[in-house]
């Protein structure tokens, strides 16, 4: 019998193990374990590397490989750029980047895709400058826009496998247990970060704010954390997040607010224990407002606000109006204090929120969601992603997530932005399907989707300015006058995903 | 209508236009139209100032569009007034105004 380092005598086949993996010293299989002789203390080994050029060439980062990005610090967001930068000095080429979205504080990406560092994008929207030149033509490869649940899907699946995943955090400790609501760049849930964190092949972490360990209550787990680098900051605390939101004054968001209310109560979905989604809008925290006084004249509570979290759903969470909240994303300075302070404001990952394929997401248990839209047609189809002049401006984020989970989804919109129109005949991308969309409301009136028959039977007596979307899209256009179409060219410039995976539109390149 | 000097209307915010407009020194009309929603309405817009200039007889117009997404109704407004300012007349002509 063959001796093992543990000087014990073991044999080499015992009934029922397929296999005996002998012993071979505490240190010996264990990489991260100091492996000085004879040491007994448990692993004090830290992750932090002295620079972010040191992580990423630790990491493994070749050409063509795919690296992600959260966009939690939002229009504050430095680490994005921060990490391209160093990635682009290395002369790594041709890679595929995935961030959960991209505001207007990337656009020195358009460098880095003209110089051939970044070759393809998938994310949830594009905005400002960026969004501007890939709708003229500035990428070879069209952009792939995912739903937040069909990023959590695709990720999941295997279909999108990231190498490497660089996660900026506001806390963190030398092991890579971070939380988004500590430090001075907080951003409330890392909702998105989480299942990045999770299934990327290397995960780094970049921090403002290293603290002492454990940092307990974490989101991203130490078990998934390879390197942490300490920068002098992650993101613009203005960019990240606004401050209280106030009510809005515009008479024409208040008078949508008050419809919007009006349609919720009476659509036989708001009732104790109803369940609700609202954006950031300013129509939408009006009708948040509004709301309170119907829960409060009828004495309902609500179980649970998903989001999206905002200030407004922060006051009706304390004043006991909601019990609990999920929160993929933190809106406001309210709703990240929140997240920290508030027992039962409880962080979610994005898969956990949206993903259409995993055992059950939060977005199928709502009543309520209040959506937004910058272009309805005469079939119900929602566009919140191209303008009007057919450029990219905007992110599918959960809108087609929300509206098919939901009991009823509302979108709020007014009729037309200027002389724009946002009710068309056609739009000119779908995001969200018309089949998942149930009542518009705008200043001139609400429409009730057609296959909605039930929600319209218990609208007709309730005294709402109830017209078929056909007389709105009329109404529109008698305003605003009938629109050139948008001339497009051939090439497509952006492909949209659908959240369970499938393509549901494409979107070309303007012409000029 | 004899424009005798510069007149101007409007202001730059959403959903206005600016309209600046002086005789042409070439005796013509001319429009520099610049709009947010040039690619979907700007032949609309330049029709319309058409329209208005021959109506109210201006032959000889420099017209400045800065067009913030304004309806039908604004742009109307807003020439008229800077018309009526740059010719240098005082009170409203109702029998002018459609």
């Amino acid at each position: 019998m063959p001796k093992k380092a543990a000087g014990r005598d073991i044999p080499s086949k015992i009934p029922g193990f397929k296999e005996i993996k002998h012993f071979e010293g505490a240190f010996a299989n264990t990489p991260l374990v100091r492996k000085q002789k004879g040491s007994r203390t448990l692993p004090r080994l830290n992750k932090i590397v002295e620079s972010l050029e040191q992580a990423i060439l630790k990491s493994g980062l070749r050409d063509g490989m795919c690296v992600s990005f959260h966009h939690h610090l939002r229009d504050g967001d430095m680490v994005l750029n921060m990490v391209m930068d160093v990635i682009a000095n290395l002369g790594i080429k041709n890679l595929t980047l995935a961030s959960s979205s991209l505001t207007r504080a990337h656009n020195p990406l358009i460098r880095h895709i003209k110089n051939g560092v970044v070759s393809r994008l998938i994310t949830s929207g594009l905005r400002d400058k960026l969004a501007e030149e890939v709708s003229h033509g500035l990428m070879e490869t069209p952009v792939l826009f995912h739903t937040h649940g069909g990023r959590a899907r695709m990720i999941e699946s295997g279909e999108l496998k990231v190498d490497i995943a660089f996660l900026g955090v506001p806390s963190s400790d030398v092991y890579g247990n971070a939380n988004g609501y500590t430090g001075p760049s907080a951003c409330g849930s890392l909702g998105y970060a989480m299942v990045d964190a999770e299934y990327a092949e290397k995960v780094v972490l970049i921090t403002d704010n290293l603290v002492e360990y454990p940092n307990t209550p974490f989101s991203i787990h130490q078990d998934h954390v390879d390197y942490i680098v300490q920068v002098d900051q992650i993101g613009d605390p203005e960019g990240i997040s606004s401050g209280a939101l106030r009510m809005t004054r515009n008479p024409r968001d208040i008078l949508i607010a008050e419809y919007a209310t009006h349609v919720i109560e009476h659509s036989g979905y708001m009732e104790d224990g109803f369940s609700l989604q609202t954006g950031s809008g300013s129509i939408s925290l009006a009708v948040s407002n509004f709301m309170r006084d119907v829960m409060l004249r009828k004495g309902y509570t609500a179980s649970f606000a998903l989001g999206g979290i905002t200030g407004s759903i922060v006051r009706l969470h304390e004043e006991g109006l909601i019990k609990r909240l999920l929160d993929v994303q933190s809106f406001d300075q309210e709703a990240i204090r929140s997240i920290g302070e508030n027992r039962y404001h409880t962080e979610i990952d994005a898969s956990y929120y949206a993903n259409p394929h995993n055992k059950g997401c939060a977005t199928n248990k709502i009543n309520v969601v209040i959506l937004s839209a910058m272009e309805i047609d005469t079939d119900f189809n929602v566009n919140v992603l191209t303008g009007s002049d057919g450029v990219i401006r905007g992110a599918s984020g959960g809108h087609s997530d929300t509206a098919i989970g939901a009991g009823i989804s509302v979108i709020v919109a007014p009729l037309f932005r200027g002389r724009s129109a946002t009710v068309v005949d056609r739009v000119n991308t779908v995001i969200t399907p018309g089949e998942t969309a149930d009542v518009l409301v705008t200043d001139y009136g609400v429409a009730v989707n057609p296959r909605r028959r039930d929600i319209y039977d218990r609208l007709k007596t309730k005294h709402l300015p109830l017209y078929s979307i056909e007389e709105l899209y009329q109404k529109a256009e008698k305003v605003t006058g009938r629109p050139e179409p948008v001339q497009f060219e051939k090439k497509i410039v952006g492909v949209v995903e659908y959240r369970d995976g499938t393509i549901l539109d494409v979107i070309h390149q303007v012409k000029d | 209508m004899n424009l005798i000097r510069t007149g101007k209307a409007g202001t730059l915010e959403s959903s206005d236009v600016m309209i600046t407009v002086k005789g042409h020194s070439e005796n013509r009309v001319e429009i520099k139209l610049k709009s947010i929603v040039e690619k979907r309405f700007g032949r609309h817009i330049r029709r319309q100032i058409e329209d208005i200039l021959e109506r109210m007889e201006v032959n000889s117009a420099l017209v400045d569009v800065d067009d913030r997404g304004a309806l039908d109704c604004v742009i109307q407004a807003r020439l008229e007034t800077a018309l009526y300012r740059a010719a240098g007349i005082q009170s409203l002509r109702w029998e002018e105004i459609q």
